[in-house]
């Protein structure tokens, strides 16, 4: 027997059943774990929908001009919200894509030791992990109060302006942009030096070979060679900030009155749900559900748009 | 200026339609005037950039450090208005619902992960498949954290599916997970396609079957990148706050009762007390802040830098924790 | 204001366009390269020559102040361009390579059309005539022409490896250097491509100076007037190699009659 074993060492080289049903199994489990995503995202969107569809059969369109919000009376409109969420998330943008852009071009374009650039890096690296409701807390008790002086001598100033015509008094809607900008910051740093770094050390030397400075071959050569992936680390934030809750949430006011100006108080679509969903119920809850599908879809196309862009760019630059 | 440029440079035709002077640096020329201001320009970028970091975490540790002592992991918080207490409540609440979450995600994640970067491959329908995952896991990555929570919310807690029970720990886990769920598939795709073909074409070339080579092969082979991946999703889901408010709520007192340490009761019954905390409201560090924040009493606001200072310690541990182990394993 | 030009000048011979003096040049605490002297003569091919790691790309990067990107290169010693040193701390390195231009190993031309790779080097250098004038006849030098003259406003991408060098070495004369440094610039191309190159070498050493690094030794006999070649050897202390020049003459002498052993072995393929 041993014998007879030992001379056909490998007689039968049919794979076992058991391995051969191992193997299929695993590649089903896989296959439908990775489905899960899609069946999770699906379900999101469908249980959604369901619950905001009284809502939805109430109040129509006119929801999303309305900016009257009463549980009293039972009417609801999200203008303020939604109003609130595009200005604070796009301001923060404007302000954070240049010093975003402007620190990865200083951490990699070999400006400072690599030493101290990697350790810039970090630090960077190491805000983005800080909970924003720590940077919430921080805000409240000490952002606000330095910048107040600043709010109020931008009122006593400007305050001829819509955008500066109130009071500042705590918390309010430019409190909630300049923690927006703290929040994304890293996430446009962290992107655009990843793009920066990605532009081939030959089309450096290219540059640098026929006799560009070195802003000229960071202007002419190296951004726009970087300009998808930077892109798409803009929109991607854009959709971090729209859907920022909690730093936004303890800062920004949440009041349902309609103001243009930055000082007064405001709302985001995220925080307003933060806020009600707790002690919301009936209708309410219903209207909370269409705020949210319309901060979902809000996010969804800017998400979208953020890889359709870095495709687009990407094959022009290829 | 002519003269000397002829006199350093006798090549004749330079003079023609190049303006070329002399290799010495002037300062003063326009592009080299637009080099130093643009220069300056990102140094205070990055500036600015760093400063919120040093600000918070000056405040965090000198805010919250102060307060740090055992009584605040073995105390409950105190009624508003009296001094002194704890939030051990909301430290094992948060590192529970966490391991919750990571329990649920981890494994949904590594196996979509896998099935990415190992099976999609071949036809129409498994590339149909690889995009709608893909896909699916952009934007999940996308979705506002507060809506995994509203989700979560109208899946479990209003319909108290869990045994008719609404707000639980099972339910913040679950939102969380959610939220971890993208992170985790993609670290895992991008660990797997770190390595090399060469190495699965070598375990498939001596007979391994599909799931050897996974297994035994190119999983451990990424082990590093995954891991630094996992941990760094767990990080950031320990932070989180929106998923949190309306499912996991928050709790004033102790997940398990306290007798449940002492021996007054039957062991049975102190046994089946270790799945209160799965379905019923469980305190967390991230909501205890929240709260805390905007209530006026100052004991309640100094317990809440207090939580900040343990969570981002925490965070800012693991975070570090990942880099050194991605630098060692590099190596 | 003549005399404030940096660095006393040595050699101001017409016939002499660039010369080294002592150059020993480390990557940090590494030297690549050590003691090396050189005189490149105007109007004429210098080839650079020797096994890998000897230090020849490193030289040659270091005559246009390329070695600059590279963190903690340093450079001991003077080069001396037309009289000036060109690591003189007052010296502006963009200057130095707009009259030095350079042509790398792999072909690497911008993510732009073809006529802004070149117009893009002679807007940034100033240049005020034709810009269309100049593309043609760029293109042409680089015997380019004919062959992209149809698809101006395509990606400089859209061409060949071999057609995607020319337009790298039209790109490097659009802004009319005095020198031209080519880092194997035929390493990465098919033999018919090489050939044209080669053709167009010819041409161009007779309005420009041409420092080329080359693996290939019949490449260095079919080009070069000189011949300059580099060796290897390890350091006492064993950490490594390094480069210095063994040899520099005119490339027959180089080729036939050598005077050290080692250029003798090297040459004739008998290298270790």
């Amino acid at each position: 027997m041993t014998a007879s074993v030992n001379q056909q060492p490998f007689r039968n080289r049919r794979r076992p059943l058991s391995e051969r049903m191992l193997d299929q199994g695993f590649r089903l489990l896989v296959t439908a774990l990775a489905c899960s995503v899609g069946i999770i995202l699906l379900w999101i969107l469908r249980i959604i929908v369901k619950e905001s569809l009284p809502a939805i059969g109430v109040f129509g369109l006119s929801f999303l001009t309305k900016s009257a919000w009463d549980p009293v009376s039972n009417d609801y409109g999200a203008f303020t919200a939604i109003y609130g969420t595009l200005v604070s998330s796009l301001l923060a943008l404007a302000i954070a894509v240049p010093l975003g852009v402007g620190t990865a071009i200083f951490i990699t374009e070999n400006l400072i030791p690599r030493r101290i650039s990697s350790l810039l890096g970090l630090m960077v690296e190491l805000l983005a992990a800080i909970p924003s409701v720590v940077l919430g807390l921080w805000a409240i008790f000490v952002m606000e109060p330095a910048i107040r002086p600043i709010l109020t001598w931008l009122h006593t100033t400007l305050g001829w302006l819509p955008l500066f015509d109130t009071e500042p008094q705590g918390p309010g809607m430019a409190p909630a942009i300049l923690i927006l900008v703290v929040m994304i910051l890293p996430i446009i740093t962290a992107i655009s030096r990843d793009a920066l770094q990605q532009v081939p050390g030959e089309l450096r030397q290219a540059a640098y070979g026929i006799g560009t400075t070195r802003w000229g071959a960071i202007c002419h050569v190296i951004l726009p060679a970087a300009i998808s992936g930077i892109m798409g680390g803009v929109m991607l934030s854009l959709g971090r900030a729209m859907g920022e809750t909690m730093a936004v949430t303890m800062i920004i006011g949440n009041s349902n009155n309609f103001s243009l100006s930055l000082l007064a108080p405001g709302n985001t679509i995220a925080s307003m749900i933060a806020n009600q969903f707790g002690e919301a119920d009936g209708s309410q809850v219903s209207s909370l559900m269409y705020a949210s599908l319309v901060l979902m879809l809000l996010t969804l196309i800017v998400n979208i748009l953020a890889q359709w862009i870095v495709r687009k760019l990407s094959l022009r630059y290829q | 200026m002519k003269p000397i440029s002829e006199a350093i440079d006798p090549n004749p035709k330079a003079g023609s339609l190049f303006q070329k002077s002399g290799l010495r640096f002037r300062p003063s020329l326009p592009r080299n005037l637009w080099n130093a201001v643009m220069t300056t320009l990102v140094a205070i970028a990055a500036g600015v950039a760093v400063l919120p970091l040093v600000l918070v975490l000056a405040f965090v540790l000198i805010k919250g450090g102060q307060l740090i002592s055992l009584k605040l992991f073995t105390e409950l918080p105190p009624a508003p208005g009296m001094g002194g207490g704890g939030i051990g409540n909301a430290v094992i609440g948060t590192v529970l619902v966490t391991g919750i979450a990571a329990l649920l995600a981890v494994p949904v994640g590594i196996g979509g992960g896998i099935y990415l970067a190992e099976f999609a491959q071949g036809g129409r329908v498994a590339r149909a498949l690889k995009v709608f995952v893909r896909f699916g896991t952009n934007v999940l990555s996308g979705v506002p954290s507060i809506i995994c929570g509203v989700f979560i919310y109208a899946l479990i807690v209003k319909t108290r599916l869990l045994f008719g029970q609404s707000y639980s720990g099972i339910a913040g886990g679950m939102a969380l997970a959610v939220l971890m769920l993208p992170t985790i598939i993609k670290t895992t795709d991008e660990g797997l396609k770190l390595v090399p073909d060469e190495l699965r074409w070598g375990a498939i070339g001596v007979g391994a079957s599909k799931f050897t080579t996974v297994m035994k092969i190119t999983l451990p082979a990424a082990f590093t990148p995954i891991a630094t991946g996992v941990v760094l999703g767990i990080a950031r889901a320990a932070g989180e706050t929106a998923p949190l408010i309306f499912t996991a709520l928050f709790s004033n007192y102790w997940p398990w009762p306290e007798t449940i340490l002492s021996g007054d009761t039957g062991l049975l019954e102190r046994l089946s007390q270790l799945k209160d905390p799965l379905l019923n409201p469980v305190a967390s560090m991230s909501v205890l802040i929240f709260n805390f924040a905007s209530t006026p009493y100052p004991e309640l606001q100094s317990l809440a830098w207090a939580a900040s200072f343990i969570l981002v310690i925490m965070i800012l541990g693991a975070n570090l924790l990942a880099r050194w182990l991605g630098r060692f394993a590099a190596r | 204001m003549t005399t404030s030009t940096p660095g006393p000048s040595t050699a101001t011979k017409t016939d002499l366009c660039l010369s080294l003096e002592d150059v020993t040049i480390s990557y940090g605490s590494f030297e690549a390269v050590r003691n090396v002297y050189l005189e490149i003569p105007r109007g004429q091919v210098t080839a650079f020559i020797g096994p890998s790691g000897c230090g020849k790309s490193t030289v040659l990067r270091s005559l246009n102040r390329m070695n600059d990107l590279i963190e903690g290169c340093h450079l001991r010693g003077r080069v001396v361009f037309n009289g000036e040193d060109l690591y003189h701390p007052k010296v502006d390195p963009v200057e130095v390579r707009r009259r030095i231009g350079m042509v790398f190993q792999k072909p690497n031309p911008f993510p732009k059309s073809i006529y802004e790779n070149i117009a893009f080097g002679a807007r940034i250098n100033g240049y005020r005539g034709n810009m269309d004038e100049l593309v043609e006849r760029s293109l042409r030098k680089a015997a380019l022409w004919d062959e992209a003259k149809d698809k101006l406003r395509d990606s400089g991408y859209a061409l060949s490896g071999g057609q995607q060098q020319r337009l790298c070495i039209a790109r490097a004369i659009a802004i009319e250097p005095e020198v031209i440094l080519m880092d194997e610039p035929c390493s990465a191309l098919d033999p018919i491509s090489t050939l044209k190159i080669e053709e167009m070498m010819h041409e161009l050493k007779k309005s420009y100076t041409i420092v080329i690094v080359t693996h290939n030794m019949q490449q260095a006999v079919r080009v070069s007037d000189r011949t300059a070649f580099f060796n290897a050897e390890a350091q006492d202390g064993g950490s490594g190699k390094v480069g210095y020049l063994v040899e520099y003459d005119e490339t027959e002498r180089i080729f036939n009659k050598p005077t050290q052993r080692a250029t003798m072995d090297y040459v004739s393929g008998r290298f270790g």
